[in-house]
C-alpha cells in the first residue's frame, strides 16, 4: 500500500473515532457555556450508550435504541441540574457521582438482564445504523486519488456521523445567531446580569444542560450501536474526558471543537496504525505516547504557551438570587 | 426569607443532615438491589459477614480502608485548601513507582524497618510529584486544578503502563509487573494486632501500612488545626479574598497544599504495592483514589470522620466482593453505585434537606 492510499485509511477511522468526541464535546459546550460545568459527560455517554443498545435490542429498531438513548442522557443532566442549580451543590462533585453511578449501574444491570458479563446480546442490522453508500462511491474508488478519498472518508459512514458535522453549524447558529444562545452565553459571564434583565437564570441553565443531554445521548447512541453492535462494559473509556479535553483546546467555541476532536481523532487513529510499527532510526513508539498526546497538549494550552484559553467566567459558581 | 444563612446546632449539621443523605443513598441502593430481584436486607446480611463476620474478612476490610484512608485524607487536605483534587487516582500510581523503586534498590540489603521510612519518603515524593505541574498551573496560569489533575490521571496511567511493560517488566516474563520485592522489601502484617482480639488474619493482606495511615491521620489533624501553615491553607479554602489580604501568599500555598495532598496519596501505594503483592503491578490503585472523593466528603474533611467513612467503605468493598459469590446476579461494580450515590447525596445533594430541616427546627425552637 502506498502513503496516500495509508493515509486515506487513517482519515477514514479518524472521522469514525472523531464523532462521539464531537457529540459529546458540543454537549460540554451548551453547559459551560451557560455556568454548568460537567464531568459527568462521560458517565451520560456511557448511561447512552447502555440504554440505546437496550432498546434496540428489544425493538430492534435503532432510531428507539436513540430516543432511549437521549432519554437517559437527558434525565441525567437533570438530576445534575437538580445538584448544582436548584440545590446549588458542587458541579464537580455531581459529576463525579453521576460518572460514579452510571459506570457500576450499567454492568450491574447489563449482567442482571443479560448475564453476559456486562455485555448487551449483539444487534441485528435493523437495530443499528448502518453506512450510507453515496451514489457512485464504489465506481469511483478506483478512479485516482480524490475517488478513493470520496468512497473511504466522505462515503460509507452512518447517519449519525453526518449529523455530528451537521451539528456543529448548528450549535454555532444556536449559540452566536438566536436570542437564546446569547442569554445562554450571557448566563455563563454574568448571572446577575441575566437575573437583572428579567430573565429566570435556573430555566436559562436548565435548557443549557438538557441541551447537553440531547448531544450525549447522540455520542453514547453513536458507541453502542453504529460503532459497535452491542454495549460492551466501560465502553467510553474516558472519550468523555477527552471531549473534556477537547473542548477546553477549542477555547469554547464550536468550530474549534470540530477541529480539536478531529485532531484528538487523528493521533487516536494514527496510534492504531502505529501499533507494532517500525520507524526507522527510532524504532517501536511506545502507543502509550499517542494516548498521552491529548492531555499533555491540552496542559500545555493550559499553561498559556498556545494561546489563552478563557473558560466562561462564572463557570462552576452556583448562582444565588437573595442575599 | 432564604433559609441559607440561619444557622443550626452542631448535631443537626455534623449528625443528622449526613445521616439523612447517607441513609437516601443506600435507601436507592437497596431499590436497585431490589430491582434486579434479590432481597436488599439478605444481601445486607451476607454484605455484613463477608465483611466482618471472620478473622480474614476484617483483615480485608482493613486492607481497603488502609487504602481508603490514605486517599480521603489526600482529598481532605486539598479541600481545606479549596482545592479539588481528583488526581489522588495518578498520584497513588506514581506513588507506587517510588515506593517499588526503593523496595527494589533496598530489598537485598535492608530489613523492612529501615526500607520503610525510605519507602514512606520515595511513595509521598513520586506522589506529591505528580501533583506539582497541576499545582504549579493553578497558581501561577489559573488553569482549573480539576481539569488538570483529570489530565495527569490519565497521563500517569501511559506513563506507568509504558514503564511496566518496556522498562520495570523482568526479562522474559509475559505479565507487566516488576519482580518480587525480597523480604526487606516487604511490610509485615499485622496479624499480631488481630491475635489480639482472638482473630486470625489467614490470608489477609493487611499490613504495617495501616498503622502509617493512622499516623497520617493525626499528622493531617495537627497540620490543619494546630499549625499556621493549616490556618492560611483554611483561610484560603473558606475565602481567597480573605486570604490575599491578609497576606497568605496564594501561589505558595496553593503549592505546598498540593504537594502534601499528592504525597497522601503517594503513600496509599505502599499498601497494596510492598504490604500486599510485594511488586509493582498494572492498575494496582483500581479506583482507589476516586473513593478517596466520597470518603473526604462523607467524613466531613476530618481524619476521624476520614477514618470511619474509610471503614465503612473497606466493609463495602470486601462485603461486596463475597456478596458477589453467594448472589450471582449482584456483581462487585454495585460498589461503584454505592460509591456514586454516596458521593451525589453527601457531596452534591448535601444541602437538600436543609431548607426543610431549617423550618422544622424554627417552629420547634419557637414552640
Amino acid at each position: 500500500m502506498d502513503s496516500i492510499d495509508i493515509l486515506i485509511s487513517i482519515l477514514g477511522s479518524t472521522i469514525r473515532l472523531s464523532i462521539p468526541l464531537i457529540f459529546t464535546a458540543l454537549a460540554g459546550l451548551f453547559s459551560e457555556r451557560s455556568g454548568i460545568f460537567d464531568i459527568g459527560l462521560e458517565g451520560k455517554m456511557l448511561a447512552a450508550a447502555f440504554a440505546s443498545a437496550c432498546i434496540a435490542y428489544l425493538t430492534n429498531n435503532a432510531w428507539a435504541g436513540l430516543g432511549a438513548g437521549i432519554l437517559i442522557s437527558v434525565a441525567l443532566s437533570l438530576v445534575h441540574g437538580f445538584a448544582s442549580i436548584t440545590n446549588r451543590g458542587n458541579q464537580i462533585v455531581s459529576g463525579v457521582a453521576i460518572n460514579f453511578i452510571v459506570a457500576g449501574l450499567t454492568i450491574v444491570l447489563g449482567q442482571a438482564w443479560f448475564g453476559q458479563g456486562g455485555r448487551t446480546p449483539q444487534l441485528m442490522a435493523a437495530g443499528r445504523f448502518g453506512e450510507i453508500k453515496f451514489p457512485y462511491a464504489e465506481e469511483l474508488r478506483g478512479s485516482g486519488y480524490l475517488g478513493k478519498f470520496y468512497a473511504d472518508v466522505i462515503s460509507g459512514h452512518n447517519i449519525l456521523t453526518y449529523l455530528a458535522f451537521a451539528a456543529v453549524p448548528i450549535s454555532w447558529w444556536i449559540l452566536y445567531r438566536t436570542r437564546f444562545g446569547l442569554r445562554l452565553r450571557a448566563v455563563g459571564e454574568n448571572p446577575g446580569a441575566v437575573d437583572t434583565a428579567g430573565i429566570s437564570v435556573t430555566w436559562l441553565r436548565y435548557r443549557a444542560v438538557i441541551c447537553a443531554g440531547i448531544l450525549c445521548g447522540f455520542s453514547g447512541t453513536y458507541l453502542a450501536i453504529a460503532q459497535s453492535a452491542a454495549f460492551i462494559k466501560d465502553m467510553s473509556a474516558g472519550k468523555g474526558y477527552i471531549a473534556l479535553a477537547a473542548l477546553i483546546f477549542a477555547k469554547w467555541k464550536p468550530v474549534p471543537v470540530m477541529f480539536a476532536c478531529l485532531l484528538f481523532g487523528f493521533l487516536d487513529a494514527f496510534a492504531n496504525f502505529m501499533q507494532g510499527k517500525q520507524v526507522p532510526g527510532i524504532g517501536e513508539v511506545p502507543v502509550q505516547i499517542f494516548q498521552a498526546l491529548p492531555y499533555i497538549l491540552t496542559c500545555i494550552l493550559l499553561a498559556g504557551f498556545i494561546g489563552v484559553a478563557h473558560p466562561p467566567k462564572a463557570g462552576g459558581v452556583p448562582y444565588t438570587k437573595e442575599r | 426569607m432564604s433559609t441559607a444563612s440561619v444557622p443550626l446546632p452542631n448535631w443537626i449539621n455534623y449528625g443528622l443532615i449526613p445521616l439523612l443523605n447517607l441513609t437516601l443513598a443506600f435507601v436507592i441502593s437497596g431499590l436497585v438491589v431490589w430491582l434486579i430481584g434479590e432481597n436488599p436486607f439478605e444481601a445486607l446480611k451476607l454484605l455484613l459477614i463477608g465483611a466482618l463476620g471472620r478473622g480474614e474478612g476484617i483483615g480485608f476490610t482493613l486492607f481497603f480502608a488502609t487504602n481508603f484512608i490514605f486517599t480521603g485524607l489526600s482529598v481532605a487536605v486539598a479541600i481545606h485548601a479549596g482545592l479539588f483534587n481528583i488526581g489522588s487516582e495518578g498520584q497513588a500510581y506514581l506513588g507506587g513507582l517510588g515506593a517499588a523503586l526503593v523496595a527494589l534498590a533496598l530489598d537485598n540489603y535492608l530489613p523492612w524497618y529501615l526500607t520503610m521510612p525510605v519507602a514512606v519518603i520515595g511513595a509521598a515524593a513520586f506522589g506529591a510529584l505528580w501533583a506539582l505541574i497541576p499545582a504549579w498551573l493553578q497558581a501561577y496560569r489559573g488553569s482549573h486544578i480539576v481539569i488538570t489533575t483529570i489530565m495527569f490521571n490519565f497521563i500517569g496511567a501511559a506513563l506507568m503502563v509504558y514503564l511496566l511493560v518496556n522498562v520495570l517488566i523482568v526479562p522474559g516474563k509475559m505479565a507487566p509487573e516488576t519482580r518480587t520485592f525480597l523480604e526487606g522489601g516487604q511490610l509485615p502484617k499485622l496479624d499480631w494486632l488481630l491475635a489480639i482480639f482472638g482473630m486470625k488474619l489467614g490470608a489477609a493482606p493487611f499490613n504495617f501500612s495501616f498503622i502509617i495511615a493512622l499516623v497520617m491521620c493525626v499528622a493531617v489533624w495537627f497540620l490543619i488545626w494546630r499549625t499556621k501553615l493549616g490556618y492560611e491553607m483554611r483561610t484560603l479554602g473558606i475565602s481567597p479574598s480573605a486570604a490575599a489580604y491578609a497576606g497568605i501568599p496564594y501561589a505558595r500555598t496553593v503549592i505546598i497544599t498540593m504537594l502534601i495532598s499528592g504525597g497522601l496519596a503517594g503513600m496509599m501505594a505502599l499498601n497494596p504495592v510492598m504490604g500486599a503483592s510485594a511488586r509493582l503491578q498494572v492498575e494496582f490503585v483500581g479506583g482507589a483514589g476516586f473513593v478517596g472523593i466520597a470518603v473526604s466528603l462523607m467524613g466531613r474533611n476530618h481524619p476521624l470522620g476520614i477514618v470511619l467513612a474509610a471503614l465503612l467503605f473497606g466493609i463495602l468493598y470486601q462485603g461486596g466482593g463475597e456478596l458477589s459469590f453467594d448472589m450471582p446476579n449482584i456483581t462487585r461494580d454495585m460498589i461503584v453505585v454505592i460509591q456514586g450515590l454516596v458521593i451525589l447525596f453527601a457531596g452534591a445533594l448535601e444541602y437538600m434537606f436543609r431548607p426543610a430541616i431549617v423550618r422544622l427546627y424554627q417552629s420547634f425552637a419557637k414552640a
